[in-house]
C-alpha cells in the first residue's frame, strides 16, 4: 500500500507542474479566446534567457557566479524580457488580427512558437545548461523515515511555489482594479470596451502575465532536467490537463494538473507493465479525450448555452 | 585603354581556368547536420568537431594528397523528412557528387537505406542506425562502424561482469534497461535477452515515453525492483532526467551504465550533482589532451576559424565524436584515393571501396594523433562494423574520466545474430548476398 500512496504523491507531485504550464494556457485563453500554441516555446525562451543572464552578467558586473544577487538579477532581467514579449506579441501578431477568426489568432500563434523557438537559440544558443534553485531533489526524510514514502523535497517546494502563483493569481483576479477589467474584457469584448476598458492595454498585461507563468514554469522545469529545447514539450503535458479542467479556469487547470499527474503515474505502473510500459506519453490523452464525451467543456469550463 | 582590356579578359580567362582547375581538386562532403530543434546541443558539438577535422586538413595538409576538402551543411532538425530533403539536395553537389552520407539519425538512415544504393553514395552510421548492416554481404553501401548496438550491449555486459570479478558472477543477478521507448531503445531487447540466458542474469525492460522529461513511475517501479545494474538507453532529455530522478529515488548512480547516446556532457551537466559518479559506454573518449585535438586548436582555434561558438566544448564527447567522423570520412578518401589515383577528387562508389578496406590500426592511429581516443578498426566486405569496442567513463561531478581499456563485445552472440537478421532482411528484398572472396 505503501508503495501505491508514493506513485500518487509523486503524481500529484508532477500534476501541480502539469498545471503551472495550463495556466499560462489558461491566462491568455481567458482574456483574448486565443488558444496560445506557442506557450511551450515561451517557457524554454525564458529559461534559456535566465540562464544566459546568469551566464554573462559575472562577466558584465564582476559578481560572483553563484551569488544571490546574480540570480536575482537574471530574474529580474529574464521577467523584463518576458514583458517585452508580451507586449510586442500583442502589438505585432494580435493587434493587426483583431476581429479575426479564432483559428485565424490560432495560426499566429503556431507561427510564433517556431519565432520564439528560433530567436531563444540565435539570442543564447543551442547549448544545454544545468539550472539549480538550491533545492535539493530528495526525499524527505522524516516521512521516508515514519512511513517509508518517498516524497521529494524539490517537488514539494515546486508544488507550494504552484500553488502560491495560483492563490496570487486568483487574487489579483477576484480584487485588483486590473483583475476586474481582466474578468470583464474575457467576459465581452465589445461590451468591455463599450465601457472604456482598454483591450489592447489589458492583452498586454495578459500575456506579460502569462510570460511570467512561462518564467516561473521554465525554472522548475529547467531545474529537473536542464534547459534545453525538450521544455518546449511541457506543452504537451498541459493539454490534456486543460481539456479535463476547461481552458477558462484557473481552479480547473489545478484540479485537472492533479488528476493527470496521478493518473498518468498509476497508469505507468499498474497498467503499463501489461501493454509494453510507456504508457504516461498518450494515456493522459485517452482519459481527456474519454472525459470530453462526457463534459466538453472541462470540469470548470463554461457551458455553452446556444439558442436555437 | 585596349591593353587594359586585354589583360582584363585574360584575367578573367585565367581566373576561369584556375576556378575550374580548383573545383576539379574538391572533395564534396554534404554534412546533413542538426544545430536548431530538441537535438541541436547534440548535433552542434558533433558536427563542430567533425567540420573542425576537416578544415585542420585543408589548413594543415592542403587537404588529402593537394585534394581540398569542401562542405556544406543541411539542416535536418533530426527529421526524417527533412533528412531525404537533405539526401536529396546534397547528392549532386560537388564536382563528383557527396563522398558520403552521414545522417546522425536512426530514423533518417532507414528513410535513405534503399537510395544510397541507387544512387551509389556510401552511408556511414557510426554508432546508430541499422545494426544488421554489419554484414557488409548483404549492405554493401551501409556501414554501421566501431560499434553497433548490439556489440555495446555485449560491451556493457562484459564490464559488468568485470565490476562483479567475472563474467559468471552475473548469474543471479537483476539488470534494468531502462530505454527510451522507440525503435533505437528497442534495438536493446534481443541482444540482453540472448546475453540473460547466456550468463544467466535477469533482464527487466522499463520503458519511457518520448521525450523522457517525467520519469518518477520508472523509478519508483526500479526502486521496487531493486536491481543490481541500471543500463540507460536513452537519447536528449531523458538522459538528465533518469539521473536526476535516480537521484531522487535513492538509486545508486555509480550502478548505472549508459550507453553511447546517453553518455556526453549534454547529459551530464544538466543533472547537476546527480549525475556524479555515473559510468557510460564510448567509442571515443573525452578530452583536449589528444593530439589530434591539439592539431586542431593549433591550426583552426589559433586562427580563429574553429565552428564551434562555444569553445569550452571544444573536447567533450560529442565533439570528439566529431572528429571521429572526421577522421574516419579522410581516411577512407585517403584509401580511395591509392586506389583510383593520389591527388584525385573519388566518387562516391570510389568512396565506397575506400570504407570497405579502411584499416586504421594502433600505428596509423598514433600517426594521427588518435592513439586511445578511438579504438583502431578494420572493415571488410564482410564486416562493416570494424572494431566492435567500448571504453567506460566516470563523470567525477565536472568532467569524464576514462575508468576502462577498450573493452570487446561478445562476437560469438553478436555476428550470428546480425548475419540472421541480414539474411532475414535479404531474404525479404531478394537481395542475393555477395560472395566476399571475388571481392578486390
Amino acid at each position: 500500500m505503501g508503495f501505491f500512496f508514493e506513485v500518487l504523491i509523486g503524481g500529484l507531485l508532477s500534476g501541480v507542474l502539469y498545471s503551472l504550464v495550463a495556466l499560462g494556457f489558461v491566462l491568455i485563453y481567458k482574456a483574448s479566446g486565443v488558444f496560445n500554441f506557442a506557450q511551450g516555446a515561451m517557457v524554454f525562451f525564458a529559461a534559456l534567457t535566465f540562464v544566459g543572464f546568469q551566464e554573462v552578467l559575472p562577466g558584465w558586473t564582476g559578481l560572483d557566479a553563484d551569488s544571490n544577487v546574480v540570480f536575482w538579477l537574471a530574474f529580474v532581467l529574464a521577467l523584463a524580457a518576458m514583458i517585452v514579449l508580451g507586449i510586442l506579441t500583442e502589438k505585432v501578431v494580435l493587434r493587426p488580427l483583431v476581429n479575426q477568426p479564432h483559428i485565424t489568432l490560432f495560426m499566429a500563434t503556431i507561427g510564433l512558437t517556431f519565432l520564439v523557438e528560433g530567436i531563444a537559440q540565435a539570442l543564447w544558443g543551442a547549448n544545454v545548461r544545468g539550472l539549480s534553485l538550491g533545492i535539493a531533489d530528495e526525499p524527505v526524510e522524516w516521512i521516508m523515515e515514519s512511513a517509508d514514502i518517498l516524497v521529494s523535497k524539490f517537488d514539494l517546494f515546486a508544488a507550494t511555489l504552484a500553488g502560491a502563483l495560483v492563490a496570487s493569481l486568483a487574487l489579483f483576479f477576484q480584487y485588483t482594479k486590473v483583475g476586474r477589467a481582466l474578468r470583464a474584457v474575457a467576459d465581452d469584448h465589445q461590451a468591455a470596451l463599450s465601457i472604456g476598458i482598454p483591450l489592447q492595454h489589458i492583452w498586454a498585461i495578459v500575456w506579460a502575465v502569462a510570460g511570467f507563468v512561462a518564467l516561473v514554469a521554465g525554472l522548475i522545469w529547467g531545474a529537473r532536467s536542464g534547459v534545453q529545447f525538450a521544455l518546449t514539450f511541457t506543452a504537451l503535458k498541459a493539454l490534456p490537463v486543460l481539456i479535463l479542467g476547461g481552458f477558462t479556469s484557473v481552479p480547473g487547470a489545478i484540479v485537472g494538473g492533479l488528476i493527470i499527474g496521478a493518473s498518468e503515474k498509476l497508469a505507468e505502473v499498474y497498467i503499463g507493465p501489461f501493454v509494453g510500459g510507456g504508457i504516461e506519453g498518450w494515456f493522459p490523452y485517452v482519459l481527456a479525450l474519454g472525459f470530453l464525451l462526457i463534459r466538453p467543456e472541462g470540469l470548470f469550463g463554461e457551458r455553452h448555452i446556444d439558442r436555437v | 585603354m585596349k591593353l587594359k582590356h586585354t589583360a582584363l579578359i585574360g584575367a578573367a580567362v585565367a581566373g576561369l581556368l584556375a576556378t575550374g582547375h580548383a573545383a576539379a581538386q574538391e572533395q564534396f562532403i554534404g554534412l546533413p547536420s542538426y544545430r536548431v530543434g530538441p537535438f541541436g546541443a547534440n548535433g552542434a558539438s558533433l558536427y563542430g568537431g567533425w567540420i573542425d577535422y576537416m578544415a585542420m586538413i585543408n589548413a594543415r595538409d592542403g587537404g588529402i594528397n593537394g585534394v581540398k576538402l569542401t562542405w556544406e551543411e543541411c539542416e535536418t532538425e533530426y527529421n526524417n523528412a527533412r533528412g531525404v530533403e537533405c539526401y536529396e539536395r546534397l547528392k549532386t553537389k560537388g564536382a563528383t557528387g557527396n563522398t558520403v552520407f552521414q545522417p546522425l539519425s536512426t530514423g533518417i538512415t532507414y528513410s535513405v537505406l534503399e537510395k544510397v544504393a541507387q544512387d551509389k553514395i556510401p552511408m556511414v552510421t557510426i554508432g546508430y542506425g541499422r545494426t544488421d548492416a554489419a554484414d557488409g554481404r548483404v549492405f554493401p553501401w551501409v556501414f554501421p562502424m566501431i560499434s553497433t548496438y548490439w556489440t555495446q550491449a555485449s560491451a556493457i555486459i562484459n564490464y559488468l561482469g568485470t565490476k562483479e570479478g567475472g563474467i559468471d558472477k552475473l548469474k543471479g543477478k537483476k539488470i534494468g534497461l531502462l530505454y527510451h521507448d522507440s525503435a533505437y531503445g528497442k534495438e536493446s531487447h534481443a541482444i540482453l535477452d540472448k546475453l540473460a540466458a547466456k550468463h544467466g542474469f535477469t533482464v527487466e525492460k522499463i520503458a519511457v515515453a518520448n521525450p523522457g522529461n517525467e520519469q518518477q513511475a520508472q523509478w519508483l517501479q526500479i526502486r521496487q525492483m531493486k536491481p543490481d545494474y541500471v543500463i540507460l538507453w536513452g537519447w536528449g532529455v531523458m538522459n538528465p532526467t533518469a539521473l536526476r530522478t535516480a537521484a531522487k529515488t535513492g538509486y545508486s548512480r555509480d550502478k548505472i551504465v549508459g550507453v553511447w547516446w546517453s553518455g556526453s556532457e549534454e547529459d551530464t551537466i544538466p543533472a547537476g550533482d546527480a549525475a556524479k559518479g555515473y559510468t557510460a559506454a564510448g567509442f571515443n573518449v573525452a578530452g583536449t589532451n589528444y593530439p589530434v585535438v591539439q592539431e586542431i586548436q593549433k591550426h583552426v582555434y589559433a586562427k580563429n576559424a574553429g565552428n564551434m561558438a562555444d569553445k569550452d566544448r571544444v573536447g567533450s564527447v560529442l565533439y570528439n565524436r566529431g572528429v571521429v567522423h572526421g577522421i574516419i570520412t579522410v581516411e577512407a578518401i585517403r584509401k580511395a584515393q591509392e586506389k583510383y589515383g593520389k591527388g584525385k577528387p573519388v566518387t562516391g562508389e570510389q568512396a565506397r571501396w575506400g570504407f570497405e578496406n579502411l584499416d586504421i590500426d594502433n600505428a596509423r592511429l598514433t600517426q594521427l594523433g588518435a592513439a586511445g581516443f578511438m579504438p583502431d578498426l578494420k572493415i571488410t566486405c564482410a564486416d562493416h562494423e570494424g572494431a566492435g569496442k567500448v571504453k567506460f567513463q566516470q563523470w567525477d561531478g565536472t568532467k569524464w574520466k576514462v575508468v576502462t581499456d577498450w573493452i570487446q563485445g561478445d562476437q560469438s552472440v553478436v555476428r550470428p545474430m546480425i548475419e540472421e537478421s541480414a539474411a532475414a532482411y535479404a531474404k525479404e528484398k531478394g537481395i542475393t548476398p555477395r560472395d566476399c572472396s571475388k571481392e578486390s
